[in-house]
């Protein structure tokens, strides 16, 4: 009850305040568009929040601060985990305190689907810089999306494994949303390409002694194993258990998805991982000047080399997106047209070659096979060795 | 056959590991009667501490210069919060000893974070431990057996110091009767002071070659909270080999719940919790009050 009246209340005063601040918007010369950013800024996952505020930082060291005429504003949102209820709350509070005429960021799937409701009415187009669950598109025609899905980065790893001659997989993966989509889409594109998936393991989110899941792995007799963990303290274990318990010496091979070794964990998993491969869509390795660039003003933001992986290039992207719905509404606050003007759009990233596909504003962009190696100057590396270009999401294929 | 003999083994060095980390914790919360949950933020320490002595310094000491600066080193930065915190809350209810130590530990977890910053930290090992040696049925990493042996000896160690030496009978007088005690000449501010140093020594300890299975990070503290609680709990506080059974037996019921059926995720592991708690309300080796 008492929520409801707050909440009311709170709209009320919001659409008064809404209606005060676009008659001054118009009447100013020189306006400033405001962009919320919601994303993990503290907390455990702080560092791909801060990934987040690195790629924004960088686009904004680049471009400088204002699009069109239109200066950009940003105001950062913390939200340390996975919380749908105060991700709505603090979407709201942007929309109608802050009054952002875009919301970006975003990392967690449920967190992405609390906000998707208040777009419409909020007029409001959402860019998201990761949350990477192929439904989250098809809740609201305002969502645009700059990051991957786990079916995209998974389904060209399935085909290339079993092109480079392993047959028979077994998939471990996180028992959670994601990790699912994994396993189903490793299983779907192996079978597809000839291979056999001949079990397939759910661990517990909080396992940390894999060794049981290994000797499942043994006994089932496999050539390949393909795992999907949260990057962070399970992926070394993860790792780790692999080597000791003597798979990766008898030859069992390991595949992942780049979340396993995101550029901030190597050094921990440094040798561990070597040889590992993996499919994803960024390697802060990538060889293009528009990288280097990007990796020079990222890692200036994000305050030294060695924290900055895959967040910072979707972050990065986003703001390349809204500054284009920006030009589009010469300011003026219009979702739709905003969206409207970035269907289709392509552009060069420093992840390469990227297009927002006009039917799902979903990304459309390269996959890479990559290789954990060490690279000239003995650093550990997602070194690039095969590319998939033209990868949609598979997920929302139709 | 080969199998459970693997998987028993994988159980024993887990297990280990647990109870190097949480033996510590039984100890202050048995016989100090103080709930600490500031433990796993001073396993936590022991465990930066290691890290950053054999990977960042670059002496080339390595992994047991690495270890001993651990503890060392955690034991001296407990020894001052014991004076000017940890020794106003020994008499107070349990409520606010939760509280204070709660309250500890996120000021660790955000020092850390700042200090550190976010990212995993490992702690490099020597050749010999980071090899899997063979054992004819299965190979398991050389550094499993170390853990499994350094658990062995800090029980052997623990039970020959409480129940054998002079220190133990003071320890043990102080926890029974701490007025009389003193009235017979027991200093037991300073044995209080010594065991809580040597609580905080043994959780660093047990961070540092505990890493592998718990690997550093600064939520390390908060992540395995609930996990050395429980061990405590289904031991019996302040019984050694109550807190070696149920490391030992937790350990194997973990492991072998996520070989047979990973998709029952922790059922196994909190059902026996339950039954454990049920059959034997104080722990399987607790003492009456």
């Amino acid at each position: 009850m008492m929520n409801r009246r707050i909440f009311g209340r709170l709209m009320q005063a919001g659409a008064l305040v809404l209606a005060g601040g676009l008659g001054l918007a118009g009447a100013a010369a020189a306006d400033t568009v405001k962009v919320g950013i919601i994303g993990p800024f503290s907390g455990p996952f702080a560092l791909q929040g801060k990934n987040f505020q690195a790629g924004v930082e960088a686009w904004l060291a680049q471009n400088g601060k204002s699009v069109a005429g239109h200066d950009v504003e940003i105001v950062y949102r913390d939200l340390p985990a996975a919380n749908p209820q105060q991700a709505r709350a603090l979407a709201q509070e942007l929309i109608v305190r802050d009054k952002v005429q875009y919301l970006g960021g975003v990392y967690f799937t449920p967190d992405a689907m609390a906000i998707t409701p208040l777009l419409k009415q909020g007029n409001v187009p959402l860019v998201i810089f990761n949350a990477a669950t192929s439904a989250i598109m098809t809740s609201s025609p305002l969502v645009v999306r700059t990051s991957f899905t786990t079916a995209q980065t998974t389904t060209p790893l399935g085909k290339a494994v079993v092109d480079r001659g392993v047959r028979k997989f077994v998939t471990a993966v996180t028992d959670y949303g994601p990790g699912v989509d994994a396993e189903i889409a490793f299983k779907k594109a192996v079978e597809a390409a000839g291979g056999q998936v001949v079990e397939t393991i759910r661990m517990p989110l909080n396992t940390t002694e894999f060794s049981p899941i290994m000797q499942r792995i043994r006994d089932a007799g496999a050539q390949g194993v393909f795992a999907f963990l949260p990057s962070g303290p399970p992926t070394l274990g993860f790792v780790k258990s692999f080597n000791d318990t003597g798979l990766k010496q008898g030859g069992v091979k390991l595949f992942a998805t780049g979340d396993l070794t995101q550029e901030s964990d190597l050094p921990a998993l440094g040798e561990a991982a070597s040889g590992m491969i993996t499919g994803f869509h960024y390697a802060v390795s990538h060889d293009s000047d528009a990288n280097r660039r990007f990796v020079a003003a990222a890692e200036k933001a994000i305050g030294g080399p060695g924290q900055l992986s895959f967040p910072a290039v979707g972050a990065y992207d986003g703001m390349y997106v809204i500054a284009k719905m920006i030009a589009a509404t010469g300011g003026k606050q219009d979702a739709e047209k905003a969206v409207e003007a970035v269907k289709g759009l392509a552009w060069e990233s420093p992840r390469g070659p990227v297009r927002i596909d006009p039917e799902t504003r979903h990304i459309t962009q390269t996959i890479y096979l990559r290789e954990v190696a060490k690279d000239d100057k003995g650093h550990w590396i997602n070194k690039e060795i095969q590319s998939f270009p033209e990868q949609a999401d598979p997920g929302l294929a139709k | 056959m080969q199998t459970a003999l693997s998987i028993a083994l994988d159980a024993f060095a887990y297990g280990m590991a647990l109870f190097i980390i949480c033996i510590g914790l039984s100890l202050t919360m048995g016989l100090m009667r103080l709930v600490n949950l500031a433990h796993g933020a001073f396993a936590m320490i022991g465990g930066y501490i290691a890290s950053y002595a054999a990977r960042d310094l670059g002496l080339g000491y390595g992994y047991g210069f690495g270890i001993a600066l651990a503890v060392a080193g955690t034991v001296l930065i407990a020894v001052p919060l014991e004076r000017l915190l940890f020794r106003r809350i020994y008499d107070r209810s349990a409520l606010s000893q939760v509280l204070m130590t709660i309250g500890i530990t996120f000021c660790v977890i955000g020092i850390t974070n700042y200090v550190f910053g976010p990212t995993l930290k490992t702690i490099p090992l020597p050749a010999d431990l980071a090899r899997p040696i063979d054992l004819g049925f299965r190979s398991i990493a050389g550094h499993r057996l170390f853990v499994i042996a350094s658990g062995l000896a800090v029980a052997g160690g623990l039970w020959f110091l409480i129940e054998r030496t002079g220190f133990g009978i003071k320890l043990r007088a102080a926890v029974e009767n701490a007025p009389m005690s003193r009235a017979l000449g027991v200093r037991t501010e300073l044995i209080y002071a010594a065991s809580f140093a040597l609580a905080v020594a043994l959780a660093a300890f047990g961070g540092a070659v505990g890493a592998e299975f718990l690997p550093i990070e600064p939520y390390y503290a908060l992540r395995y909270m609930v996990t050395f609680l429980v061990v405590v709990s289904v031991g019996g506080a302040g019984s050694i080999p109550g807190a070696l059974a149920a490391c030992l037996l937790l350990g194997a019921i973990d492991v072998t719940g996520r070989y047979l059926m990973p998709d029952f995720g922790n059922f196994f592991f909190y059902l026996a919790v339950i039954l454990v708690v049920c059959a034997f309300p104080r722990g399987l080796m607790g003492r009456a009050p």
